[in-house]
């Protein structure tokens, strides 16, 4: 693995301790996950112990420390959004991907999460998928975009390209 | 963009602004909010700039892509300035129609107007929508007369007008005195003094001192401080740099949501412009006070939100609060004096500096002045952003501005205050809100979230889920909070899977009253409002639960089965055709079957039916 960035960014931070969310944020920003060998890189450029960044990374929710598939599914379950049906939404969402919220399939193809809101409730429920946030979902809905980017992938294959 | 050094550079600044504005002849606004970017108002945006380009309206037509402007639910939302047409969702194929026909020719387009539900007119003004004809806009009415990327037009309408009078023509202490006599109280929930807070982090000793705008709106359902951050965030720092300046501070914090990436952006935008000008930094203005401000990002924990906490992550700590027995404005951030506001009430700020004391004070109620904004969601006909003067009906938020029900189920109760709220039920609708009302009726205001919830939501249910959330949410370092929600989320679940006993709700409210005197920090300590109040007020649906095995709502999936009436189904084939499991089978305009054994319970065909066939059992 590459850990140039890691150094990068912990310079751009001038090596700051209090900086530690910030620089994993950015790590995260970088490799889509917190790498094991990234955080002992952070620790040692920190000189903090490697349990208190374990510590940090396991406490914020943002922070993942699997590889997150190619597809990011996250379901709002604010209240808002949980009187609206958001929980029918995610028991559609786990039957069909078969994973927990914080899992990835084993395709690599997505990764489910729930987040207790994500701010838009008066569209709710919502779906933010991709960067994209989709107000007024469904079970349905979420069924068919789910196989829709599915389809995608199945057609790319077929077709030769990389997906 | 030029540097300013005087009051009187800002306010030639702001006549050359103004001289420029005035030569457009309309002002297309197209709502940039979050809400509005689901439903595609980026490409409206882009579309507008394209077609006004093409038809070379481009000098006399200013295309602005504001912030939120609370209407959420009938995005994407287009203004028309200055004739003050007001169309909902817009979408892209409608532009170049509207550039024709409306910018081109004055004309309006019926279909593209909001249509009154009552009287069945369309209405062709913002000022004439019932949404909209009963709020009080002061904090969030700006936003939609700015692009909040440009500080062009924050100038434009008076912004920073507040700071040269605070800087140039007043005291510190006078600054104080001011925000203490025009009674605003935190926005943030707890409602403490904000003038207080100020004097007392102005008094207590030390050289370096901070200020912090929590934008960590954890709160779910609330989202009018990321529709702030996002579409006015000159105002919050503008009243950043007058605290900072009232308290002597001269570093600020913005400690933001990730999950808010627009807000992160917006201010982010704002800081660098404000730097550039001279409004942020050394010697602000000419008046020899320096002062910065930078982003904190946090990592998507709710207890964040308690200054404590939040003040952890900011120093790069895992965020569990301390014991708050020397508070924040004594001991805060690196252990300096630290003043902490919500992002609603620095945006107050310029407000009464520029307007007066006296002004603020004479809105709202005895103890609770001012404006208020809440985020009225759930199950309510108009969703959106209200902002209110103190002191007005749930009745009239929830049925003159949000339209009554959402889709025939009766309204049964509003949910205030988030996690650490409470359900208050429809019979107390007459309840005129303000910090002590809603605290003396058994929830809070916490930082303005309002769920309507009719007869479609389990108030059992509603409770598990605000004690499943606390459950996971609380940071774990005392008992009371770890392990209590945990077996307060055991009872519930129990309950709700019908396997609840007599002993059950007592035991409950004992628990419940532990948690609530023990717990260290506020989550701890208002976590049990949202069961107690539902139990005060829902009790008969917990009974229901335990002693018939029934959910009145037919929510709780272990208690409920769907079926369809042989009798009243037409054959139509609309639920199979929803059902994500496949689970409903039958020839056409034959009467339907759902096999029990592959349904989910979604409710999918239950809300598709016409002929109301689908049964709740």
């Amino acid at each position: 693995m590459d850990l140039s960035s890691v150094d990068l960014i912990v310079d751009k931070y001038q090596e700051k301790r209090t900086a530690l969310i910030s620089i994993l944020h950015d790590v995260q920003d970088r490799y889509k996950y917190l790498p094991d060998e990234a955080l002992k890189m952070v620790a040692s450029r920190l000189r903090m112990d490697i349990n208190e960044i374990y510590g940090v990374a396991t406490f914020y929710k943002s922070f993942s420390l699997i590889p997150k598939g190619k597809h990011s599914i996250t379901l709002c379950l604010g209240t808002a959004c949980h009187v609206r049906g958001g929980p029918k939404i995610l028991r559609g969402v786990k039957k069909q991907l078969n994973i927990e919220p914080g899992q990835t399939t084993l395709d690599k193809q997505f990764s489910l999460n729930v987040v207790n809101c994500l701010g838009v409730c008066a569209i709710g429920p919502v779906m933010f998928l991709d960067g994209k946030f989709y107000g007024e979902m469904n079970p349905l809905k979420a069924k068919r975009m789910i196989e829709k980017i599915n389809k995608n992938n199945k057609n790319k294959k077929k077709n030769g390209v990389k997906s | 963009m030029r540097k300013i050094k005087s009051v009187s550079d800002l306010e030639k600044w702001r006549e050359d602004i103004i001289k420029k504005q005035k030569g457009y002849e309309m002002v297309v606004s197209v709502c940039g909010g979050t809400g509005c970017h689901a439903y595609g108002c980026k490409k409206v945006r882009d579309q507008f700039a394209k077609g006004i380009k093409q038809n070379g309206f481009h000098k006399k037509i200013r295309l602005r892509f504001t912030g939120c402007r609370g209407f959420c639910e009938r995005g994407p939302i287009v203004t028309i300035q200055p004739q003050g047409i007001f169309y909902q969702r817009v979408q892209e194929k409608d532009v170049p129609l509207i550039i024709t026909e409306t910018v081109g020719q004055g004309k309006i387009i019926e279909r593209l107007l909001y249509e009154d539900s009552n009287t069945k007119r369309k209405v062709d003004s913002e000022k004439e929508i019932p949404f909209y004809k009963a709020q009080h806009r002061l904090v969030l009415g700006n936003n939609g007369l700015i692009e909040p990327t440009k500080i062009e037009d924050y100038i434009g309408i008076g912004g920073y007008r507040a700071l040269t009078k605070a800087l140039f023509k007043m005291e510190s202490h006078q600054i104080i005195s001011e925000i203490k006599a025009s009674g605003l109280r935190g926005r943030g929930g707890a409602g403490f003094p904000t003038g207080k807070k100020w004097e007392d982090c102005r008094k207590a000793p030390g050289n370096t001192k901070y200020v912090i705008c929590n934008c960590d709106e954890g709160d779910p359902g609330a989202y009018m401080d990321r529709s702030l951050l996002e579409g006015n965030p000159h105002s919050v720092l503008e009243g950043m740099i007058i605290g900072a300046f009232a308290i002597g501070a001269k570093q600020g914090f913005i400690y933001v949501r990730h999950e808010y990436p627009l807000a992160c952006k917006n201010a982010e935008t704002a800081i660098q412009q404000a730097r550039k000008v001279g409004l942020l930094g050394k010697n602000i203005l000419g008046s020899g006070f320096d002062f910065d401000v930078e982003i904190a990002k946090g990592g998507g924990a709710f207890v964040c939100g308690e200054s404590t906490a939040l003040i952890a992550s900011i120093e790069g700590r895992v965020g569990e609060p301390r014991s708050k027995q020397i508070h924040t404005v004594t001991r805060g951030l690196w252990e300096k004096p630290t003043n902490l506001n919500n992002v609603e009430t620095w945006a107050n700020v310029p407000l009464i500096i520029n307007q007066g004391s006296q002004w603020f004070y004479s809105i709202g109620t005895e103890n609770s002045k001012g404006t208020k904004i809440f985020s009225l969601v759930g199950k309510v006909k108009n969703t959106g952003l209200v902002e209110v003067p103190m002191g007005i009906t749930l009745k009239e938020i929830i049925f003159d501005i949000g339209g009554g029900q959402q889709d025939g189920r009766r309204i049964k109760a509003v949910q205030t205050g988030g996690p650490s709220g409470g359900c208050i039920p429809a019979s107390l609708f007459d309840l005129s809100i303000d910090f002590d009302s809603l605290t003396e009726a058994g929830s809070m205001m916490g930082s303005g979230g309002m769920i309507v919830m009719d007869e479609g939501t389990c108030m059992v249910d509603v409770a598990k889920y605000f004690v499943h959330f606390l459950q996971e949410e609380s940071c774990g370092k005392c008992l009371p909070c770890r392990e209590g929600l945990k077996r307060m989320g055991e009872i519930l679940d129990r309950i709700t899977e019908g396997k609840g006993n007599d002993e059950d709700l007592s035991l409950l409210e004992e628990l419940a009253e532990v948690v609530a005197d023990t717990s260290l920090c506020g989550l701890g300590k208002t976590a049990p409002n949202p069961v107690l109040s539902a139990l005060r007020y829902f009790r008969p649906e917990f009974e229901a639960h335990i002693h018939q095995k029934r959910c009145p709502a037919g929510v709780c999936t272990p208690l409920i089965q769907y079926s369809i009436s042989e009798v009243d189904c037409t054959g139509c084939g609309a639920c199979a055709k929803i059902c994500p499991t496949q689970a409903i089978k039958g020839e056409k305009k034959q009467s339907h079957l759902i096999l029990a054994e592959i349904c989910s319970k979604c409710g999918s065909c239950k809300d598709v039916c016409q002929a109301n066939a689908v049964m709740v059992q």
